[in-house]
């Protein structure tokens, strides 16, 4: 019995190859873009993972300069006689990759990903030539370096691992120490580090990779978008089957009045589409790992611009995601499966037996999907006015659009009663009437047309809002011509005298890494000066701010700091042991992980005398910039590195932004095409199922060729309606995106800009899809033999 | 006796309370025997062909088919009543419109584990539906269909075959030459007949009719 009626439910999908194709497709678009996001994710977790254990960042205190420079073999000394167990680390840039110097007897977690034994013989370490332990992609970079290399695929990508003489050789920072590392367990009675290493300041353990932090919005919002396109993809396999069950109606009736069960059927469809899930998911991982491997480039371009984690440009294959990725599937088949299966369970043996006409049964649902979009909506305004964090701001991004995506098809009806309200004619009543009865089978497809539309524009919306503030702020704080940098406090006070006659005003960037407001940040020392008066802007500020900064009677606070600690104006914050200053002014600092204090230079100079300035901005006449630069190569032996010009590094900052958002761009175009795959599958289905309805009005008159037209103009107009009702719901997005979102996960809010230009250019593809999707049915239907219409007539009788 | 109905009522929920539809029939059949059930719309012949099929439930009453109590049974039993004991043929012949014609025959029969291939062939034979076994219902005529929704029954080999308005969809030519090989072939199988139509001619054709007025036997 059980294989009989498993043939005859298979025998469908046999005679309808099309449904098929729509089912797996859309599962597989669904699971790809999903397991995509999540195979870049879980790619870049890894390399920070590996990061983390290369470094030792976060799993052990570490002691830094509290000048933000170099730690002297001295300091090294002191500490280790005043009983400190600490192990030195020097890293630097050898050919552009990054190589870290660790000294394996006592750093606390050996060599990290490496471990001594096998290749990794310790004596070989150590002397002689030495060994370097480097990540496969970057060992042909180091061939120069005369020491023996060992490739160590789980050495963090653009990694590098050596003993700390042979780094330290290699970089020419002979006697040079970048941190210490604390080891967890140290002696007894040792010299407070106040005595033992005035200079060293003391980084607290993270518990978790500083970096892993970092990224995690970004992560956040790529993961976001992953269910995003999840979610467009299963309106598709649930417009898919919803249809499927539709047709296949009659054909359970008369499986049940010949004697199958009724819980063996449901059970044998189960099975069917679990099967559909599993090869649709299987297809979608593989979809997926493309996905990533062409856009991994970029995130790790992002990343490593954005945050300067190194993130392998290549995909592994990892077991996890892949698992993942079919568990998505069968999730995702179960949510757009269960409620035609929870029909069938309910269906009367002797329920009508022909598919029931959509438009009939959409009264009643459409009042209940009318009122559960209502509350959802409602909920998205109630989390976004009472709720708080990063969970309640994704909540509202979700309630929101499902909630709309719920109304779309009760809105469009109430526009298309409108607009036959205002029909003269019998043609267009019976255009918009036909339009109004199309709607439920169109309904699903329009939802993630919707859906598509609003997160291009919502998107669109807030990565040019960020790139017009971005840009904008580069220009107010980027305004000296040229940034020099020092390697020693000796060079730092010779450049200062040697540029000061040179250039309209020398600003020098002092700072210290402490806590503030109970959380780590910088505090910066600022010259009084004309240039931050005329460029800086602020959020908000007290009058006068500056003079009242320059006195020495308050300080400035970044506006992810003062999200954070909940600071406002007046509200007191530590800059130094036993000193607090009140805030009186807080600034945009987009791209900034951290929080920033900014106290006028006097004071620093005074809190922190011993902190010297190594890095100077100089104002100077465009003009004179390459001669000053030269002058600074020629007469201190700077490095290119050391001198940077304004207009380069503006060029990189926004050329890592625009990389940071090719991703998203990439990912707003696949849901786009996805949502276009949906639109023409629709119709396709549809399509057959229009002939009893079309046919009638052809034998009273019109022809085929009309019949076709008003297809495709009932699809384009469609379309039309859901693209403008996709506008405010895309600047809601939008505004969600940057008022709530962008709050609570980088600290800073975005000013939103509107841009008609490309609405109406996204407007003008999405009616380019749905022409495109609508063509071919229209075609079919114009094509459509006489006799084919004659029989929709033969099978009535 | 095959089929034994007592005192059979049903009644459908309406909008100002239930509507019965039957108020107490009695009926029987024996085995080979063939009976017209007869009566005006609305009158319960489809209600009882279905109650009797195990379709669906009575109110109150007795049906016993082949010794089986079919008011005790519940859903599994009644689905498996409906795969071995009984053959529905409907009025609009509920073919699986995904599976050849072939398959559309064999089909019952397998889901009872009795497909019988020579058996099957014969009925394609005597149905002259042989040259169509590869052909989607679709592509058959009203008539075609019929048929094959009645090679499909017997196929299976029911001990009763029930038929509701079988040839309603077809011209009073095509009706009679089906009527006709259903019958000789319902004889050959040995199989009971109970057949609902509103045509007095037809019902002629049975050995024995049943008048229904306003759910009972008049």
């Amino acid at each position: 019995m059980t294989r009989a009626a498993l043939s005859a439910l298979l025998s469908h999908w046999a005679r309808n190859p099309l449904q098929l194709f729509t089912l797996l497709a859309g599962l597989a678009l669904a699971t790809a873009l999903w397991s995509g996001v999540q195979a870049i994710n879980s790619e870049a977790r890894a390399s920070y993972d590996a990061a983390a254990a290369t470094l030792g960042e976060g799993q052990f205190d570490q002691l830094l300069a509290a000048d933000g420079g170099t730690i002297s073999q001295a300091d090294y000394i002191a500490l280790r006689r005043a009983g400190w167990l600490v192990s030195p680390v020097i890293e630097g840039r050898l050919n552009g990759v990054r190589l870290v110097g660790l000294d394996v007897l006592t750093a606390p977690g050996g060599l990290g990903p490496v471990a001594l034994g096998g290749e990794a013989d310790i004596g070989a370490f150590l002397s002689g030539g030495g060994q370097i332990f480097a990540h496969p992609d970057v060992l042909a970079q180091l061939t120069e370096t005369g020491a023996e290399l060992i490739a160590a695929p789980d050495v963090a990508p653009g990694t590098a691992i050596t003993d700390i003489g042979l780094a330290q050789r290699l970089l020419q920072r002979e006697g040079i120490l970048t941190r210490l590392i604390v080891a967890p367990d140290q002696p007894r009675g040792q010299l407070p580090l106040a005595e033992a290493a005035p200079r060293l300041t003391l980084r607290a353990a993270q518990g978790g990779s500083d970096i892993g932090r970092l990224t995690d919005s970004f992560h956040l919002n790529l993961t976001a978008f992953g269910y995003l396109a999840f979610a467009v993809g299963i309106f598709i396999v649930h417009g898919a089957i919803g249809l499927a069950f539709e047709q296949r109606r009659p054909v359970v009736r008369t499986l049940r009045a010949l004697g199958v069960p009724l819980n063996r059927l449901i059970m044998l469809m189960a099975l069917e589409l679990a099967g559909f899930a599993v090869i649709a998911g299987m297809i979608g991982v593989a979809m997926g790992y493309v996905i990533a491997a062409g856009l991994l480039p970029d995130v790790a371009a992002t990343l490593r611009g954005l945050y300067g984690a190194d993130v392998a440009g290549s995909l592994g294959l990892r077991p996890m995601w892949f698992l993942s990725g079919l568990v998505v599937a069968l999730g995702g088949t179960v949510l757009a499966a269960g409620g035609a299966l929870w029909q069938l369970a309910r269906m009367p043996l002797l329920a009508s037996a022909q598919p029931r006409a959509m438009a009939i049964a959409a009264g009643g649902r459409a009042r209940l999907l009318g009122g559960l979009s209502m509350l959802l909506l409602g909920t998205a305004g109630a989390l976004a006015l009472w709720g708080t964090g990063l969970v309640a701001g994704f909540g509202t991004l979700a309630a929101l659009l499902i909630g709309a995506a719920l109304a779309l098809p009760v809105l469009l009806d109430r526009v298309l009663a409108f607009g036959q309200t205002l029909s003269r004619g019998v043609t267009a009543g019976w255009f918009w009437a036909d339009t109004r009865q199309q709607l439920p089978g169109l309904s699903l497809a329009l939802a993630a047309l919707l859906l598509a539309m609003a997160a291009n524009v919502g998107v669109s919306t807030m990565v040019s809002s960020f790139r017009l503030t971005f840009s904008g702020f580069l220009d107010q704080r980027l305004f000296s011509e040229l940034y020099v940098y020092a390697d020693d406090p000796a060079q730092a006070a010779a450049l200062e005298a040697f540029v000061s006659p040179r250039a309209t005003a020398v600003l020098p960037l002092m700072s210290v890494s402490r806590d503030l407001a109970d959380a780590p940040g910088e505090l910066y020392g600022s010259r009084d000066d004309l240039t931050y008066r005329e460029n800086w802007q602020f959020l908000d500020a007290v009058p006068m701010v500056w003079d009242v900064l320059a006195r020495g009677e308050g300080v400035l606070v970044n506006e992810q700091m003062a999200r954070r600690a909940g600071l406002s104006l007046g509200d007191p914050v530590t800059v130094a042991e036993g000193v607090s200053l009140p805030v009186i002014g807080i600034h945009g600092d987009y791209g900034n992980p951290i929080g920033q204090a900014i106290i006028t230079e006097t004071l620093f100079r005074t809190l922190y005398p011993e902190v010297t300035a190594s890095r100077f901005g100089l104002r100077l006449n465009p003009e004179d910039v390459p001669a000053i630069s030269a002058a600074l190569r020629d007469n201190f032996g700077l490095p290119a590195a050391n001198i940077i010009n304004q207009a380069a590094l503006k060029a990189f900052s926004m050329d890592v932004f625009d990389r940071t958002f090719t991703v998203t761009a990439a990912l707003n175009v696949l849901t786009l095409a996805v949502a276009g795959f949906a639109m023409l599958m629709s119709l396709l289905t549809l399509a057959g199922m229009r002939l009893p309805q079309l046919a009638p009005v052809w034998s009273l008159g019109m022809t085929r060729h009309s019949l076709g037209r008003f297809e495709l103009a009932r699809a384009v107009m469609l379309a039309l309606l859901t693209a403008i009702l996709a506008l405010p719901l895309g600047l809601g997005l939008a505004w969600v995106l940057l008022a709530i979102v962008n709050v609570e996960a980088f600290g800073w809010r975005l000013p939103m800009y509107l841009f008609p230009a490309d609405y109406a250019r996204l407007g003008l593809f999405a009616l380019m899809a749905a022409t495109l999707a609508a063509l071919w049915p229209a075609i079919r239907l114009a094509r459509t033999p006489p006799a084919v219409l004659l029989k929709v007539f033969s099978n009535e009788r | 006796m095959l089929l034994n109905v007592r005192q059979i009522t049903k009644s459908y929920p309406g909008a100002d309370g239930p509507v019965p539809v039957l108020r107490g029939v009695d009926l029987d059949l024996a085995a080979g025997e063939t009976l017209a059930l007869t009566g005006e719309s609305g009158s319960g012949k489809s209600t009882l062909l279905h109650l009797i099929g195990g379709l669906d439930r009575p109110d109150d009453g007795t049906i016993t088919l082949d010794g089986i109590a079919l008011h005790e049974l519940d859903d599994g039993g009644r689905a498996a009543l409906r795969r071995g004991v009984v053959g529905v043929i409907f009025q609009q012949f509920n073919l699986i419109p995904s599976l050849r014609v072939a398959a559309n025959i064999a089909f019952q029969a397998r889901l009872g584990g009795k497909d019988d291939p020579d058996w099957a062939a014969t009925l394609a034979q005597r149905l002259g539906l042989t040259p169509h076994l590869a052909k989607y219902p679709e592509q058959l005529s009203g008539g075609q269909q019929q048929r094959v929704a009645i090679a499909r029954t017997l196929a299976a080999r029911p001990k009763l075959v029930l038929a509701d308005e079988p040839t309603g969809n077809l011209d009073e030519a095509t009706a009679d030459a089906v009527l006709s090989l259903m019958l000789d072939l319902v004889h050959e199988t040995g199989a009971g007949l109970l057949m609902v139509t509103h045509s007095m001619r037809l019902a002629g054709a049975m050995s024995r009719q049943v008048h229904l007025r306003a759910g009972l036997v008049a």
